[in-house]
């Protein structure tokens, strides 16, 4: 135990400008690919509820090849395929196979939400002349954002976590960084439990910012819960 | 004013409305009754093409509507609605929900749009609720917004889709006292309503439908107290108890 804690200890001393890189290499890997993934999450989430027949084809192949692969194999196949056409940076290429992944379930977070409104909500505003857009964003769209929220930051979270995976790639994000020094200084299990607090860490700084967010937008349900 | 002409409706296989031939003039109150699901609703919602009808006209202030080339924006400009179950916006505030349409349809300044608004909230009796959210109003308060809504896009005829039907029986009146007042400064008006006290009362004509079609229609007096119908007569009696 006192080992585990001076193995520690000695790792955080020696590597610790290193692990800090991964880390913000993390956070930037992130927040870049979810940017980009709410992005593709809105035009998917169009392109499923559109009428038009061939938007829904592509948005449903789309969707099926994300759920249908590990990450990790998506991840190098859009690394090589890409490469293979454009030069691209790793970090870019990994940005971009992170967004590709959750472009798609925060495509269907948004079409939940955007189909959870109450048909009433258009009527009314189709009713009352507005074109379908304008019914769009200034009614439901806003409804929709906010119930939006809560998923929204779950898949976030998830996101968060699965970026440890570009390092298939050779990116040195927090993962990465944290197994080349466990290779280099063979304290396997000390390495990874500073990597693992690392994550927790960030996890729970996202999880409070959510939290926060949910409460200033009074999210519907956040106040009250009924308990039967 | 409203005229509508042979209108043929399916919802897939089903029939909805059959050969419907119904004229609204200027400022006449019609008051539609009938079983539910005999077609009452689509028929309104068929008039500011909310339903799509796929045979017959449709035709307003002498302008027939053709759905795929008329701008339909413009003519529910013209037609206001009232639903059942109200459909205020929730992330709006009462003066929000009522100068939405007004600004972003019709393009009038916020300062224009609000004395409409305000005007119209004290018309409605609800001059305390400006500020009010749509979840802090009751049934009765969020169906007279609702009117006010629709009034301030200057509507030439306002339909009403069951507009008491959602509400507590004490609601009832309020909604009903608003309608009351609007139909005596001439407004036009088509209500589908089980209110038969409102009908007997208001409606310068009544429409019995009955499985999708018209069968019978006169003046309140001939409906009630002299229904040609043996359908019309089993109607009301179940209703009038």
């Amino acid at each position: 135990m006192i080992e585990t804690v001076d193995k520690i200890f000695s790792i955080l001393g020696e590597s610790l400008p290193a692990l800090i890189h991964g880390l913000e290499l993390t956070i930037f890997l992130t927040f870049t690919s979810l940017l980009i993934g709410v992005l593709i999450g809105i035009i998917v989430a169009f392109m499923k509820i559109s009428h038009v027949r061939i938007l829904n084809r592509i948005a449903d192949v789309y969707l099926t090849v994300v759920r249908g692969l590990p990450l990790i194999v998506l991840i190098v196949i859009l690394y090589f395929g890409i490469t293979n056409i454009v030069t691209l940076s790793r970090f870019w290429a990994g940005v971009f196979a992170l967004a590709f992944h959750n472009g798609a379930y925060i495509g269907e977070i948004f079409r939940g939400t955007i189909q959870s409104i109450d048909r009433g909500q258009m009527e009314a505003s189709r009713s009352l002349g507005m074109t379908y857009f304008l019914a769009m964003r200034r009614i439901i769209l806003p409804q929709a954002f906010k119930r939006a929220i809560p998923p929204l930051g779950n898949q976030f979270i998830i996101g968060l976590k699965d970026s440890s995976l570009v390092f298939v790639i050779g990116l040195n994000e927090l993962w990465g960084t944290g197994q080349s020094i466990a290779a280099r200084t063979l304290m396997q299990l000390e390495t990874y439990l500073i990597v693992g607090l690392f994550y927790l860490m960030l996890v729970l700084f996202f999880s409070w910012l959510v939290e926060r967010i949910e409460r200033k937008m009074d999210v519907e349900g956040k106040r009250e819960v009924i308990r039967l | 004013m409203i005229k509508i002409k042979r209108l043929n409706k399916f919802f897939g296989e089903l029939h909805v409305l059959r050969n419907i031939d119904l004229q609204i003039d200027e400022s006449e109150v019609v008051v539609i009754i009938g079983a539910s699901g005999s077609g009452k609703s689509t028929l309104l919602r068929c008039i500011n093409f909310l339903e799509y009808s796929q045979e017959g006209e449709v035709i307003i202030n002498d302008e027939v509507i053709d759905p795929t080339q008329t701008d339909l924006n413009r003519i529910r400009q013209e037609v206001g609605m009232v639903f059942q179950h109200f459909n205020l916006f929730p992330h709006k505030n009462v003066i929000e929900n009522i100068i939405e349409a007004p600004v972003y349809v019709k393009g009038l300044s916020k300062n224009e749009a609000m004395d409409i608004g305000r005007a119209l909230l004290n018309k409605v009796g609800l001059s305390d609720k400006e500020n009010a959210y749509p979840s802090q109003l009751s049934g009765g308060q969020k169906q007279r917004v609702a009117i006010a809504r629709a009034l301030a896009m200057q509507p030439v005829a306002m339909l009403f889709d069951e507009p008491t039907s959602a509400l507590d029986p004490e609601l009832v009146g309020e909604v009903l006292q608003v309608m009351k007042e609007l139909a005596k400064e001439g407004m036009t008006m088509a209500v589908v309503t089980h209110e038969m006290g409102f009908a007997r009362e208001m409606a310068d004509r009544v429409i019995v439908m009955d499985n999708g079609m018209i069968i019978e229609e006169g003046s309140p007096k001939q409906i009630f107290e002299n229904p040609k119908e043996e359908r019309t007569r089993e109607f009301l009696s179940k209703v009038l108890k």
